[in-house]
């Protein structure tokens, strides 16, 4: 049975209005300009195609479904609980768990433990893992077995690399603009990287796993669901928001601009920390004061999470309005409004054909630019404990829960690391797209690209 | 230019009604007390006479906005509004919920997050605008380019990171300092330099690239061309003609947050056991104290709204050609 969450429909929604927006760039050659700028840099066809990755895992993760119990009785149960096609793809990481933390690649537990032995007295031992490694008689040969593993991934990604290498050869004529050998070699590294990963997820953790013995490798998968889904669902209340209000202001002047600016700045006065908790424990307040509205635990969580990405959206559209209610201001003295005034072309009419394509490029900028900054705040905020539901797997969680290990003897580092190598890479792409789209849309750095 | 601030100040009030009625809708209309008081006591086995205890000890058992059962001036005092969102416009923030005075603990605690705040601000701007400098007169090189990588990918890792890996690093690893903890003497340096220098540190990824932009744009001035143009050298260019003039903005960017470094910072302040405000907050938000979160969030919008006026007075100070009328 499919389940829609509310995050994941909206995610949803926001790629079909992605492609629909492709779609309208593809065909209107003056809306291409700006995007064919931005895709003749190298940095930015990298992170575009990382992000892509990225973003395959986050929709892969949006499709929920509870699986069905019994298949004979006639009548259908569903399990309570909900997965998602990710978990279908990869159900050896969500099942197999361990009892507790083991290191990456290990065949045995981290920690010993007590077993008895057959003369009644008792052994402190390394025990071997229940799933890590555990096809393996000899567990001594474990660096062969994973080198063997990681050359047959290495030689079908090397093979799938190929065969999309063919297809980019006939794209590569149609767009010479285009850096699509850098596209292509990218998505050789990726997969270089990845496939070997997946290869030897089957029979290992890669990663290590957690304190409850799940796989870190699913958990950081997951995560970036979550920091997809927060990235770009503030843009949701963000964007209708400061486009409305800080073109209102800029153009009606007079007392609408008073009431908005006098909005922006009373939202803006206070910390934004300080009113996401605000917001976040009231919600927390509504929640817990009204369970019957929310059967499943999976869409409680799922309801805290987009009404988290409201409440961002809420604290940062102030930013984008007051930027573009100063263009709207400087703009709407220019003479072709004034000569669309005197044809008595009416306000609306204005503003949606004559201003709003004007400062697109603002809007497009700074919704690139704002996507890093929400991700990183992700995990600040689930520290400070008014971040997602506990529940919910993302980097905060992840961090908040093995941050405390790094006290122990030996140390638990690879939850920290991989959670580090899945932000970092993710935060550093998406700054040098923004990076990239500030350098191809904004007029004023257009003779000279290379900033 | 005292009618001008006296003005501003006026300007204040508004702005701080806005948040005081944003705070009181969010905290007693979304939800009433009934609500709080069932959720901080335990949604299940509650009985009517708990909530009422709980609200009569915090005083939030009387009408929101006006008290019916009063005559005269009461009608308006004796309600939810006044004694709890009003009060704080003199800086009578009540008691949080394990009875201590909120602005006696806000007073002790100002000084550990200055003592954190104050030095970051300082070194992290030195090292920021110092770096940018240094970049900025080697534009268009090598030297440019690969500080410009390295900046965007120290911005692109986490605030949490910086702090785990220098405690683990430089603590744990090199037990140099002490991983956390405070004490209120002089000695108190050996708890700061850490979190110190990695609120320094997690700073300048997006500091230096934004004072190189500042310092650029300045230098791409018909005034710094002229001076080239006299024969005048790079160097003293850099430092007599361009420094001067792009601080305008760097000074008047940077004036708004100093009010708010009495906030202290949430994160570091916790990690690294300093009870300043920013602990003190999230200590609150974690143990859902609702009257300390309402306090700060009063206490930043007015430290927010100062720093707005002493942006519009750097204004004058650092550049000549800005009156205030």
């Amino acid at each position: 049975m499919w389940v829609i969450l509310w995050t994941d429909g909206l995610v949803w929604l926001l790629c079909v209005a992605l492609l629909l927006y492709v779609g309208y760039c593809l065909v209107d050659a003056h809306r291409r300009t700006p995007w064919r700028r931005v895709f003749s840099q190298r940095s930015a066809v990298i992170a575009a195609v990382v992000l892509l990755a990225f973003a395959l895992i986050g929709l892969l993760d949006s499709l929920h479904y509870r699986a069905q119990l019994s298949t004979t009785s006639a009548e259908q149960r569903y399990s309570g609980e909900v997965r998602s096609a990710l978990d279908w793809l990869l159900p050896h990481l969500r099942e197999r768990n361990e009892k507790t933390y083991s290191a990456p690649l290990a065949t045995h537990s981290f920690m010993r433990e007590t077993i008895d032995l057959a003369d009644g007295g008792v052994r402190r031992v390394f025990v071997r893992l229940r799933y890590g490694g555990a096809h393996l008689a000899d567990p001594s040969q474990v660096w062969t077995d994973v080198v063997q593993r990681a050359g047959a991934g290495l030689i079908a990604a090397i093979l799938g690399w190929c065969v999309v290498g063919l297809y980019v050869r006939t794209w590569y004529a149609r767009m010479p603009q285009i850096k699509l050998r850098t596209a292509w070699c990218t998505i050789g590294v990726l997969s270089a990287l990845c496939v070997p990963v997946l290869f030897l997820s089957t029979h290992y953790h890669v990663f290590g796993t957690d304190k409850v013995g799940q796989d870190v490798l699913y958990l950081a998968l997951k995560s970036v669901r979550t920091s997809l889904a927060i990235g770009t669902l503030a843009t949701l209340v963000m964007l209708p928001l400061g486009v409305v209000l800080g073109m209102m202001a800029g153009y009606f002047r007079g007392w609408v601009d008073d009431v908005i600016q006098y909005l922006y700045t009373t939202l803006n006065s206070i910390p934004g920390v300080l009113l996401i908790a605000a917001t976040v424990l009231m919600m927390q307040v509504y929640i817990d004061t009204h369970p019957s509205l929310f059967p499943t635990a999976a869409q409680r969580a799922d309801l805290r999470l987009l009404f988290l990405c409201m409440i961002l959206g809420l604290t940062n559209w102030t930013g984008l309005a007051r930027l573009l209610r100063g263009e709207t201001l400087k703009l709407s003295t220019l003479d072709y409004i004034q000569a669309a005034h005197a044809f008595g072309v009416s306000h609306p009419r204005i503003l949606l054909r004559h201003l709003l394509p004007n400062v697109m490029h603002l809007v497009i900028i700074s919704l690139v630019m704002d996507f890093s900054g929400l991700v990183l705040a992700e995990a600040v905020l689930s520290y400070v404990g008014v971040g997602v539901d506990p529940s919910t797997t993302s980097f905060g969680t992840m961090i908040n829960a093995a941050r405390l290990e790094m006290a122990r003897e030996p140390m638990v580092w690879w939850p920290l690391a991989t959670v580090f190598i899945a932000m970092f890479v993710l935060v550093l792409s998406a700054n040098l797209f923004a990076d990239a789209v500030r350098d191809g849309f904004d007029p004023r750095l257009r003779h000279a690209p290379s900033d | 230019m005292t009618g001008y601030i006296f003005r501003r100040m006026l300007y204040a009030i508004p702005v701080l009604l806005g948040v005081n009625l944003l705070t009181f809708v969010l905290f007693f209309v979304v939800n009433t007390p009934d609500d709080m008081a069932r959720m901080q006591l335990g949604a299940k086995r509650v009985t009517p006479e708990a909530i009422q205890k709980w609200k009569v000890e915090r005083g939030y058992d009387k009408p929101l906005l006006w008290n019916d059962t009063q005559t005269g001036i009461v009608q308006a005092t004796q309600t939810v509004f006044f004694e709890k969102s009003a009060r704080l416009f003199v800086f009578d923030f009540g008691r949080a919920d394990d009875q201590r005075d909120i602005a006696t603990e806000m007073r002790t605690r100002m000084g550990p997050s200055l003592a954190l705040a104050i030095p970051v601000f300082i070194v992290g701007m030195a090292v920021n605008i110092t770096l940018a400098l240094f970049v900025a007169f080697f534009r268009a090189t090598r030297i440019d380019f690969w500080t410009v990588v390295a900046c965007v990918a120290m911005m692109s890792i986490s605030g949490l990171f910086y702090i785990i890996g220098g405690q683990y690093l430089i603590s744990k690893l090199w037990s140099l300092v002490p991983i956390s903890g405070y004490i209120d003497t002089l000695d108190a340096w050996r708890f700061l330099i850490l979190p110190v220098c990695i609120g320094v540190i997690s700073g300048v990824g997006s500091g230096t690239r934004w004072y190189r932009s500042i310092f650029l744009e300045e230098m791409s001035k018909d005034y710094v061309r002229t001076a080239r143009a006299k024969g005048i050298s790079e160097v003293a260019v850099m430092f007599r003609h361009v420094l001067g003039n792009a601080l305008i903005p760097i000074l008047t960017g940077a004036v708004v947050v100093i009010p708010l470094l009495f906030m202290g910072s949430l994160v570091s302040e916790s990690f690294f056991g300093i009870p300043g405000l920013g602990s003190y907050t999230i200590d609150a938000i974690q143990s859902q104290d609702f009257a300390v979160v309402r306090a700060m969030v009063f206490i930043g919008s007015l430290l927010y709204v100062m720093g707005l006026l002493l942006t519009d007075l750097s204004y004058t100070w650092v550049d000549p050609r800005v009156r205030l009328e």
